[in-house]
């Protein structure tokens, strides 16, 4: 029997697998998909805990979720190209144009 | 035998989100972030969601990794970031296995309540999840489902914006 209990312990080891990647990781694209994880397993407790409570606005959520994962991906992308036109590097240590 | 299934979802689901974060090419890294997605979409399926694994397949595996891969394969960064690519590891992990320890401590400290809502599976498999989505969407959340209308505009404006190459 899955209980949702077993969704939720899911949803946390991967919520700290994407925390692992973008603590560690140097490139902003990699950066970008372990956020997408993250989103991902936040999405997962929404529909688990929707289900177990029996009432639909937590998979309203999940798809306001995505809407704004599909925005932020589109911005993120965009400005992902525009700062590696401009520095020819990834690398989000050199992210620091806004500091002087 | 539904558990077994479960446990077998979730390993590949796991072992694939860690391969999304240890992946030297951001290739690879997209291609085990697909196979989480399709993880999840099955997951969806067995919490009677089916509308919910069918954009997650859509809308995830489908345009917002084909935008990441798009991105990755245009700027061919090559190996410039791949050589150095990661910092501050040890600090890392025990930030995070610590964030693990307390939300699993959390979900296992006590049973979640509040069951008992209008939504049971037996009115799903009569009416249909799709329906069900659409009723709440269009009659409850008609104000936020517009204001995301708005804000994928404006986020497609935006994207052209910043990506164009001058201004």
């Amino acid at each position: 029997m899955i209980t949702v209990t077993h969704y939720l312990m899911l949803s946390a080891i991967l919520f700290a697998i994407g925390t692992l990647g973008v603590l560690t990781r140097k490139n902003a694209i990699v950066v970008f998909m372990c956020i997408e994880v993250m989103l991902n397993a936040v999405n997962l407790t929404f529909i688990a805990l929707s289900r177990h409570v029996g009432n639909m606005d937590g998979q309203i959520f999940v798809f306001f979720v995505m809407t704004v994962a599909a925005a932020e991906a589109a911005v993120g992308l965009a400005l992902i190209i525009a700062f590696y036109r401009n520095k020819e590097t990834l690398d989000v240590d050199d992210f620091n144009m806004l500091k002087w | 035998m539904e558990i077994l299934f479960f446990y077998l979802v979730a390993g590949v689901a796991i072992i694939s989100a860690f391969f999304v974060v240890k992946c030297r090419n951001p290739i690879n890294s997209a291609l085990n972030l697909v196979t989480t997605f399709l993880c999840l979409a099955v997951f969806y399926v067995m919490l009677e969601s089916p509308f919910m694994a069918a954009i997650q397949i859509i809308v995830y595996a489908g345009a917002i990794m084909v935008l990441i891969i798009f991105v990755i394969m245009l700027l061919n960064f090559g190996q410039t970031i791949n050589g150095r690519y990661t910092h501050g590891v040890a600090a890392a992990g025990v930030v995070s296995v610590l964030l693990m320890l307390v939300a699993t401590q959390l979900v296992r400290s006590g049973d979640a309540t509040g069951t008992g809502g209008p939504v049971t599976s037996a009115l799903i498999a009569d009416v249909g999840h799709t329906e069900l989505i659409g009723r709440a969407l269009f009659l409850d959340f008609v104000l936020p489902f517009e204001i995301a209308g708005v804000l994928l505009l404006i986020a497609i404006v935006g994207a052209l914006i910043i990506a164009k190459q001058k201004v």
